[in-house]
């Protein structure tokens, strides 16, 4: 913190004012709310509401549906993590090593990220129709493709269309690492080295792991949160509900369900796996990075 | 990366004859005015009650508000924060910073019913309110004012400043380029918002770009027609004021 600074003083409510008031009532209050209706239980009509300790939660967990969004938001978010990251260290790789014309390769990169899942989705949907999808029909000529009943075809789809744009994000996070390492030790290493390949995998990637970390934690992030969009405009859950994400689930089972005792409880069962990886965040992988 | 835009963008300039016979089409029709002013202008075709254009006018609105809502909210908090000797200084940070862990997906129904309580479901206020309570620019703000040395408060407060003169003389000033990456960062996260514009608008006045992507109906290639212009605002934006973006984003000066 500051060495200097003001004496706590009346004009700092007036400066903590708006956010503090906003969070408090669209945010605490909402969260608040959440916790009801994960705990109690409302009759039919909407007159009354029972404390049922955690029987919302037990009934999530016998539910098969939920275990299989469970499975599928895993699955998607360690594959989207892994291909995002791979292809993005790539062409941010390459970038870097580009002598003229850098910012015009840049650009071409970065854009897609401005674009709403949502909009990536109905594109994707374009690509992937039986009626005129390009992909659709390649695919469907090298293995028989047809996302409307085999689950790994619909894994196929949803994972090129939740790539497209979270390809760009890596990028630009790992160009400006790229570019903060210091020159002097790029060239002390090669005076060692040879092989670049080796140069980069013992020298550049280990100086880009707190860049790589803080990236695995916003794909993990977008692929929790952000794919709705994405989801809600391609496979709609098909087959028959394998591709819903935990977000997905339990907007369908608050929505057209109108059950908020389960989407309270599932929402909060969310929470704490967000928790979790922050806590992982902070507690091992924080502790075995170098940084520079 | 750019080919399947390009793909949509030439298909969306054919008649819908040749795509439902020929499939997407690489090269540039003729239909391009037709297909896009149709789209824009008119009402009662291709949405119900509303024009694109006013769907364009809502979503900007939506962004706009969002960006200086938040990016407002968050410089004064981070101020405070990081130049103020508060009490509770500890628990005030995380009272902020825990906000993170929960966004608008996690708390949404009641996020809807507190709305509805307070009468700003269908208005512009209900679109913008909850999508600017998040604290991830506070967050940047306060990383910045960090960086800062000491010696300007120091300086500033031997020529007799005060909390308000420090605040819009220095602060706001120095932090120009931060200010504008995050007004970015924001604009484009609340144009890109679906899921809440659906829930929060039973009214087509109210219609967004992003969630009338779910609502569309009519010819497909009026369909490519509005995808393609869908993305024209937040890709010019970010290709526009890159420089800042990155800039800010990444603080390197």
């Amino acid at each position: 913190m500051k060495k200097v600074q003001f004496k706590s003083n009346y004009s700092q409510y007036f400066f903590l004012a708006p956010q503090l008031g906003i969070l408090l009532i669209f945010l605490y209050w909402p969260i608040i709310q959440t916790f009801r209706d994960a705990f109690t239980m409302q009759d039919a009509f909407g007159f009354g509401r029972q404390f049922v300790w955690f029987d919302n939660f037990l009934f999530i967990f016998d539910d098969p549906a939920y275990f299989i969004a469970f499975k599928f938001t895993i699955i998607y978010s360690f594959v989207i993590t892994l291909v995002t990251g791979a292809i993005g260290l790539l062409l941010a790789v390459n970038a870097n090593n580009v002598m003229h014309g850098k910012s015009a390769y840049k650009t071409l990169l970065i854009w897609p990220y401005a674009i709403a899942p949502a909009v990536v989705g109905v594109m994707a949907n374009y690509f992937f129709s039986e009626r005129f999808g390009l992909l659709y029909h390649l695919f469907n000529d090298l293995w028989g493709f047809n996302w409307y009943e085999s689950v790994f075809d619909s894994y196929i789809y949803l994972l090129i269309a939740g790539s497209w744009k979270q390809i760009s994000a890596n990028f630009i996070f790992f160009l400006a690492g790229l570019q903060a390492i210091q020159k002097s030790v790029i060239e002390a290493s090669i005076i060692d080295c040879k092989s670049s390949f080796r140069r980069f995998w013992t020298i550049t990637f280990p100086l880009l792991m707190p860049t790589t970390f803080f990236l695995i934690i916003i794909n993990i992030t977008y692929a929790f949160f952000d794919t709705f969009g994405i989801i809600d405009t391609t496979t709609i859950g098909a087959p028959s509900g394998e591709t819903r994400t935990l977000v997905y689930k339990a907007y369908m089972d608050g929505f057209r369900g109108l059950d908020l005792g389960s989407a309270g409880a599932q929402s909060i069962m969310m929470m704490l796996i967000v928790l979790v990886i922050t806590i992982f965040q902070f507690r091992y992988i924080e502790g075995k990075i170098h940084y520079n | 990366m750019i080919i399947p835009v390009w793909l949509i963008f030439a298909s969306s300039t054919h008649t819908a004859l040749i795509i439902n016979t020929q499939g997407l089409q690489f090269f540039l029709g003729d239909k391009f005015l037709e297909n896009y002013t149709k789209v824009l202008l008119y009402e009662g075709g291709f949405f119900k009650e509303i024009t694109a254009l006013k769907m364009f006018l809502n979503s900007f609105l939506m962004a706009t508000g969002v960006a200086f809502l938040s990016v407002i909210s968050s410089l004064m908090t981070a101020y405070v924060l990081v130049y103020f000797r508060v009490k509770y200084a500890t628990l005030l940070f995380w009272i902020i910073f825990i906000t993170i862990l929960v966004p608008l997906e996690l708390r949404i129904f009641p996020t809807y019913s507190v709305m509805s309580t307070l009468n700003l479901v269908n208005s512009y206020w209900g679109l913008i309110i909850p999508i600017s309570a998040s604290a991830i620019a506070t967050l940047f703000f306060r990383q910045f004012y960090k960086t800062i040395p000491d010696e300007l408060l120091e300086s500033a407060k031997l020529d007799g400043a005060n909390t308000w003169r420090f605040f819009i003389d220095f602060l706001v000033p120095l932090s120009k380029t931060m200010i504008v990456a995050m007004f970015i960062f924001m604009f484009v996260f609340g144009y890109n918002q679906y899921l809440w514009p659906i829930l929060v608008t039973s009214s087509e006045q109210y219609w967004t770009v992003v969630m009338g992507l779910k609502m569309m109906s009519g010819s497909i290639v009026n369909k490519f027609a509005f995808v393609i212009m869908s993305m024209i605002p937040p890709v010019l934006i970010i290709i526009v004021l890159q420089k800042y973006f990155i800039k800010g984003i990444f603080q390197d000066k």
